[in-house]
């Protein structure tokens, strides 16, 4: 009938089988392609490629007793909120407030341990989860009854919370002398040459993404990002599931901002300033579909520890300051552009394959 | 087995009596009924607009009914989500199903439901091994592992009943479930059905295909206008007698065409082809003409128009306007041409709600408005106020915004937008959708007004009697394809309903 379809019609290449009849292979083939072909890999591969070029250039970049912890510890705040972006992100939403979050509770954090002398570590890290949490409830409350897209929803909420923090701390600021020594060294020892900090968001993205992988909740998040529609003539129950995301976001956004205290000791109103926005670009470098419903938070966490790593790396390879920020952009344009060019192929071939059988 | 008729006889697997449903002004449904039995299919017939989809979607709790009543096994039922009316085992395959298109075929079918393991782990190897028993039970090859992402219609309506079986599932609503199926697919999905049936399921099904109801069905329900007509035995009727009933009213003389000179061709369209859409579509309109593109929904009527308007694009044809060709798959060459185009969704397509009326009016002509590059709004008012006022288009004033207007006026609004331009053509898809039976008559008389002014009509209508009253001449789309052309005196609600369900039959008369 139509011609010009056959053309591309290739009969059954391997590419087509793996996407139609994946059964058919052999669960180590099948393992294989989902790890190896995954766009995790391929990022992974990117930043792994960007350590050796810097290390070759500068050997310190990585062989030098500090610069393995800072490699690991920079971007740990940065890999915790990105994990809740990419839960959000996945069911079709985004949260821009949670750098206001992370101002927020690292503030809390500081007053906690001046007003209360002697409050025990785990309870001051108990109440900045709590309290992300409950901003993270608003802005779920928001989004999910209020019908309002997110994106104008958290941009709201990120001014609001920002403001809250301003009103509260002034031109105060929290210094590392108002912080107990045991809580400022949680942001700063390591455990067996890995910083604890690296190790809580190691901790955290493992969590998040077995849950996201292995539990009904966290497949359904998928299914709405997928297609919301669908999702409640299934009768998912899609007001609570994109509520307790935005939860979950304002949550780790509340530890973000405790272990931002414990890393930098001081903390001014401006705490977590853009942070938002490197958290979604994060998630978006890492494989996430801005639209949501595919995407792994291994990526968004791969995606991270990129973001920070090219920060520190491109100065060594002698790249001018303005052109640093310009390779973070068209890091991010080529992820969304991969991701378009990569779904469509993926559309394309399974289409043909249906027209051919 | 008792007789099928509503309100009598033992509990039912699933009955409405009397169910009524109406969005704002427009009332979907009047005064629906239906008995369906456990062990039987159902057929659910009428005319598009006859409250079918209203009804099922009822049921699956989609919408809340306003008055009636709905029975399972007898009890007493009030569904406020979809989830609830799964919960009690009914299953709704909608007309578009819809799918995770990210997420594998097997996910698609048990989510919310995946078997778990320790700590609510989902076991995956167990979920793949169901599904493939479930593909299988029902005859079919589906890689379970494959994402729903790019699979034909025939595999995700499987799945979908993949999905009712796994849920175990007491009634399975099937909306026009082979309206893109193939004959060796349709079987498939029929052979599923019975067996469904045999297990003792209540199943409902609803087609425009007759045969397809006759060859499948057990009893048919009619509905016409939003309410129940009749219930029989397949059996005791006939394609003829269902057909009867689902026209059911005379046309009246509600639409007031009034015989216009008819003079020579303006639209030519020869041999218009798009994959999937249409196919060969050749056909003429000619000045002082109405011509009625009648047929289903989904048949292909409105994707024709967008083809000849150049929103959509087609593979192959051409489309001639006035004796010159008009460039395939550009609007704005469509619109210098002559062609106006009201579409089906004025809310989505045809009006920008959040703007005045009168820079509704005058948005497609803006260009020719604009001085020194500039638009006042003293402009636009000028140049909408004749146009409103021709229409009658009752707002406050000008400059109200056109998201506060009936539907009836907003339809005015878009008429009068594309007048402003001059056309030669105008290609109207669902003139009166969804506006009050007033207005309908003063659309209906602008209309005919205008192929009297010797302007060419293209004229999309879901309603039988809307296009037997108006249409000089009636196109009649079943499939993609025209298989009717009827002049006026010679067109009945049975001929277009014919032709337009002819679909698999070969050679219904």
């Amino acid at each position: 009938m139509s011609d010009t379809s056959t053309t591309h019609a290739l009969g059954h290449d391997a590419a087509v089988d793996r996407l139609v009849e994946p059964s058919r292979q052999s669960p180590a083939r099948r393992w294989f392609d989902t790890v190896v072909r995954s766009r995790e890999m391929s990022i992974l591969l990117v930043l792994i490629a960007l350590i050796t070029v810097t290390t070759v250039k500068q050997p310190n970049f990585l062989f030098s007793a500090n610069s393995w912890r800072d490699l690991l510890l920079t971007p740990a705040i940065l890999l915790i909120l990105a994990a809740g972006q990419a839960v959000v992100i996945i069911t079709r939403n985004v949260d821009l407030s949670v750098g206001s979050v992370l101002g927020f509770t690292a503030y809390l954090t500081g007053r906690m341990f001046i007003d209360f002398p002697g409050i025990p570590i785990v309870a001051v890290i108990a109440i900045g989860v709590l309290a992300g949490g409950l901003l993270g409830l608003v802005n779920g409350m928001l989004v999910s009854f209020g019908r309002v897209p997110a994106l104008v929803i958290t941009l709201g909420t990120l001014y609001i919370y920002r403001g809250i923090v301003l009103t509260w701390a002034g031109s105060n600021r929290i210094n590392a002398g108002d912080l107990p020594k045991d809580f400022l060294r949680l942001g700063t020892r390591s455990v067996l040459g890995i910083p604890i900090l690296f190790l809580v968001a190691v901790v955290v993205v493992a969590a998040v993404g077995y849950y996201l992988y292995s539990h009904r909740g966290g497949r359904e998040l998928y299914a709405i990002g997928s297609d919301p529609d669908a999702a409640v003539l299934y009768g998912l129950r899609v007001r609570r599931r994109v509520l307790s995301a935005f939860v979950l976001s304002g949550a780790l956004a509340g530890l973000a901002g405790v272990l931002h205290a414990a890393r930098y000791g001081t903390v001014s109103s401006a705490a977590g300033v853009n942070i938002e926005l490197e958290a979604v670009a994060a998630v978006v470098i890492g494989g996430v579909a801005i639209f949501g419903g595919s995407g792994t938070v291994w990526g968004a966490a791969i995606g991270a520890i990129l973001l920070v790593t090219i920060d520190r790396a491109l100065p060594i390879l002698g790249i001018p300051d303005f052109w640093q920020r310009a390779v973070v952009g068209v890091l991010i344009l080529g992820a969304i552009v991969l991701d378009r060019v990569l779904s469509a192929r993926q559309a394309r071939k399974l289409i043909e394959a249906r027209d051919d059988s | 087995m008792s007789q099928p008729t509503p309100a009598t006889g033992p509990a039912a697997a699933l009955e409405l009596r009397d169910v009524a449903k109406a969005f704002g002004a427009v009332v979907a449904l009047r005064s629906g009924s239906l008995r369906v039995e456990a062990g039987s299919i159902h057929a659910l017939v009428g005319e598009n607009g006859a409250g079918k989809s209203t009804l099922v979607k009822i049921v699956a709790g989609v919408h809340r009914r306003d008055a009636g009543e709905l029975l399972l096994d007898g009890r007493s039922m009030d569904f406020g989500s979809t989830a609830e009316s799964k919960a009690e085992g009914i299953a709704v395959i909608y007309q578009e199903p819809t799918l995770f298109p990210d997420l594998s075929v097997t996910e698609n079918i048990f989510m919310g439901r995946q078997p778990v393991g320790a700590g609510r782990r989902i076991d995956r190897a167990a979920m793949h091994t169901e599904a493939e028993q479930l593909f299988r039970r029902l005859g079919v090859h589906i890689d379970p592992r494959r994402p729903a992402l790019g699979l034909s219609i025939a595999d995700q309506q499987i799945i979908e009943i993949a999905k009712a079986i796994s849920l175990d599932a007491r009634v399975l609503i099937m909306d026009e479930p082979t309206a893109a199926l193939s004959g060796v697919e349709v079987e498939r999905l029929f052979a599923v059905a019975r067996s469904l049936r045999d297990e003792g399921r209540a199943l409902v099904f609803i087609s425009h295909r007759f045969d397809e109801v006759f060859d499948l069905c057990d009893t048919i329900t009619v509905m016409r206008d939003g309410s129940y007509v009749d219930a029989v035995r397949t059996a005791d009727t006939d394609v003829d007698s269902i057909v009867a009933m689902m026209v059911g009213r005379e046309v009246g003389d509600l639409f007031p065409k009034t015989p216009a000179e008819i003079g020579e061709t303006v639209l030519k369209v020869e041999g218009l082809s798009s994959t999937g859409e249409f196919h060969d579509v050749s056909f003429e309109v000619r000045a002082g003409e109405i011509v009625g593109l009648a047929g289903l929904v989904g048949a292909g009527r409105s994707e024709i128009a967008r083809a000849v308007f150049g929103v959509d694009r087609y593979d192959a044809g051409s489309v001639t306007l006035a004796g010159r060709s008009v460039k395939p798959h550009d609007p704005r060459s469509a619109i210098r041409a002559g062609m106006a185009f009201v579409p089906e969704d004025r809310r989505k397509q045809g009006l920008v709600t959040e703007s005045s009326v009168a820079r509704n009016i005058s948005g497609v002509i803006r260009g020719g408005l604009a001085r020194a590059g500039l638009l006042t709004g003293a402009a636009e008012s000028r140049s909408a106020a004749p146009w409103a006022g021709r229409l009658e288009v009752k707002t406050g004033a000008l400059d109200m915004n056109a998201a506060t207007m009936s539907g009836g006026n907003q339809q005015k609004v878009v008429i009068a937008k594309w007048l402003a331009t001059n056309p030669r053509l105008l290609i109207i898809d669902e003139p009166t959708r969804g506006i009050d039976v007033g207005t309908k008559a003063e659309v209906h008389r602008l209309l005919s007004e205008l192929a009297g002014q010797g302007m060419a009509i293209l004229m999309i209508s879901s309603e039988l009697p809307e296009v037997l009253g108006m249409a000089d001449r009636v196109l009649v789309v079943c499939e993609g394809r025209i298989t009717a052309d009827i002049p006026r005196d010679e067109a009945t609600p049975e001929n277009v309903m014919r032709a337009a369900t002819r679909s698999s039959q070969e050679a219904a008369s």
